[in-house]
């Protein structure tokens, strides 16, 4: 396991965890104080090309963050899996980004600098707090009118480098080194526009930058862990749910969820597509073994009454795909017993005529032929009819014994969201 | 111990700074904006490494209103799907560490400030801006600004700071709407601030 970020609430307890949190913010007023940002006229001169101390501090934060959070994970002592990344709604989120840039220069501070301008009896931070949770308490009884809006272009917990698909060292390497290009871009326009002269500007600035460059290129080379090393860190302590079969969920069982709908179960069959096409469960959603990791996004924000069901011919593939999930920490997720194989050998009297053959056949692959591809269309084979199982027989020893617990995720639970 | 209260006088249109006498420290100047963003994206790294979290503000002035919101009238906040998921039933909007990390940004602002000299009971505006007109204007922004805020699922801390750091796709393309709707108004509010 990854030692960090720790689990506060069993460490400290529910209420004492929150001074861990007081301590944080406190250290977070204290450096936004330091740097000036209590005071307005200094954040809208950012706006004004004349000082951007708004741009240096955001950026020189962001990157320094961002160049300790993929170091410490490229070392194996974070879990990016469990800290919280901002889910993206995607049209949402700009609208009000460019509604709160127009607050901005025309409060003069954005939430966090108010509540440190207040503190230090800034006047105008104090009208500018108002004023927000005056605005929060707008958009709380307005948003019911465009709820459908608000929830709208969602695409889950969506990271830039799975947006182009490259190692998350070669993002880091290319933002720091756009954030120094725009602090150099700063500096000039500050010495233009804010009659700043650059050469009284503390010269040790070189030395960070080129530190934090160095930083994030040894990001790059050690590259975050793959699944398989991500596997082996939690492989002592999850193995056992495979081998003693605790994640391998019965035909019947699944079956009665499909049909019940009391837990809403994913379908995902990761099969080869000449197996899919085949045959496949109704509302299986295909994704073989190579694109299973481009479906994090959604699936890491998975919450409620959901569960994944990894389907392969027997189980081989899908454990490999247990394996693969559970080390990117996506919780409920589950096997299909036997898999499809042993879905046939049960249900196969319910194939509407179509001629079904047993065959035999190696490991994983399809024990039987069909004599078209049916997808899955056909009926009710793809979706059985519970009836055909025997009500005092072992089919019904799933009632009792039910393998599907659902649980909440684990790690870092919202950003400025609350 | 002398307790402040404010005066009529105080609570003037200040045209000079005026420090007050019980935060008789000698005023520092501010940092360095570049150690500033070092010293706060240490802090950043410190939150997600302990916590899993980043930091946030608006979240928690979110959950104080709701809170208010909630005492007033809890029938209502049950009917409202949004508020619900705050304080529906038993939940307790203030049961939240984004909650804590807002209480503990005041009294850091405070505490820095106080050890800086620099609390100080003023309206920074600019030049051609009267106090009370900067008032308004606080307000108003302050208003646009919080209500942006939750539209867009966060602030500059929750958003564009801690969802930056960790690479999320929304957050960017937050930060740099941010940036835009600053700069495309900007030019026509000058008076405000010039």
């Amino acid at each position: 396991m990854t030692p960090f970020p720790l689990d506060l609430a069993g460490l400290l307890g529910h209420w004492e965890q929150y001074g861990v949190y007081l301590l944080i913010g406190l250290s977070f007023g204290v450096v936004l104080e330091m740097a000036g940002f209590g005071i307005s006229t200094r954040l809208a001169a950012q706006f004004y090309f004349r000082d951007h101390t708004v741009l240096k501090v955001m950026f020189g934060a962001i990157i320094v963050a961002m160049v300790l959070i993929f170091g410490a994970t490229a070392l194996g002592l974070l879990d990016y899996s469990m800290i919280w990344i901002n889910p993206t709604y995607l049209i949402p989120g700009i609208v009000g980004g460019l509604i709160m840039g127009v607050g901005f220069i025309v409060g003069g501070f954005c939430p966090g600098t108010s509540l440190v301008a207040a503190a230090t009896l800034k006047l105008d931070g104090i009208f500018f707090t108002l004023g927000a949770f005056f605005g929060i308490f707008m958009f709380g009884e307005s948003v019911g009118l465009f709820e459908d809006f608000w929830s709208s272009t969602y695409m889950g917990r969506l990271t830039l480098p799975q947006l182009f698909g490259v190692d998350a060292g070669i993002i880091v390497v290319g933002v720091v080194i756009m954030a120094l290009m725009m602090f150099f871009g700063a500096e000039l326009l500050e010495q233009r526009f804010g009659n700043k002269d650059r050469k009284l500007a503390p010269k040790w600035r070189y030395g960070a930058g080129t530190t934090l460059f160095i930083m994030a290129s040894a990001v790059l080379v050690v590259g975050q862990p793959t699944s398989d090393t991500k596997w082996s860190r939690i492989e002592a302590e999850k193995s056992p749910m495979l081998d003693n079969r605790a994640v391998m969920v019965s035909s019947p069982e699944v079956l009665d969820y499909i049909r019940n709908g009391s837990i809403t179960l994913t379908l995902i069959d990761v099969r080869n597509e000449a197996d899919f096409n085949t045959f496949h469960l109704e509302n299986a959603q295909h994704v073989p073994l190579n694109q299973l990791l481009t479906h994090l996004p959604e699936w890491q924000v998975m919450t409620g009454n959901k569960a994944i069901l990894l389907i392969s011919n027997d189980e081989t593939s899908a454990i490999e795909a247990w394996k693969m999930l559970v080390a990117d920490n996506i919780p409920n997720i589950y096997i299909l017993d036997s898999g499809m194989n042993g879905w046939i050998d049960k249900f196969h009297t319910q194939s509407d005529g179509i001629e079904i053959i047993e065959q035999a056949g190696a490991d994983d692959q399809l024990h039987y032929t069909f004599p078209t591809n049916v997808g899955g269309a056909i009926m009710p084979l793809a979706l059985p009819d519970p009836s055909s199982l025997d009500p005092f027989g072992s089919d019904m020893d799933y009632v009792n014994n039910r393998k599907i617990v659902l649980q909440s995720k684990k790690g870092g639970t919202g950003g400025g969201c609350g | 111990m002398t307790t402040y209260l404010p005066s009529e006088k105080d609570l003037k249109p200040v045209s000079k700074t005026r420090q007050l006498s019980w935060v008789k420290r000698k005023e520092k100047p501010f940092i360095n904006a570049y150690a500033g963003g070092i010293l706060l994206g240490i802090v950043l790294f410190l939150s997600f490494f302990l916590t899993g979290n980043g930091l946030g503000a608006s979240g928690g002035m979110n959950r104080m209103v709701v809170f208010f919101q909630d005492a007033i009238s809890p029938d209502y906040v049950d009917s409202n799907a949004y508020l619900a998921t705050m304080a529906g039933g038993d939940l307790n909007p203030l049961d939240n560490w984004v909650v804590f990390v807002t209480v503990g940004t005041v009294m850091g602002g405070f505490l820095s400030g106080w050890w800086h000299g620099r609390i100080k009971l003023e309206t920074n505006r600019g030049p051609r801006m009267s106090a009370k007109s900067r008032w308004l204007m606080a307000f108003i922004g302050g208003a646009i600004m919080g209500y942006g805020a939750r539209l867009a699922r966060g602030c500059t801390s929750g958003q564009a700071l801690s969802g930056g750091a960790v690479l999320s796709v929304g957050s960017w393309a937050f930060m740099f709407a941010v940036f835009a709707g600053g700069y495309a108004v900007a030019y026509f509010v000058r008076r405000f601030w010039l």
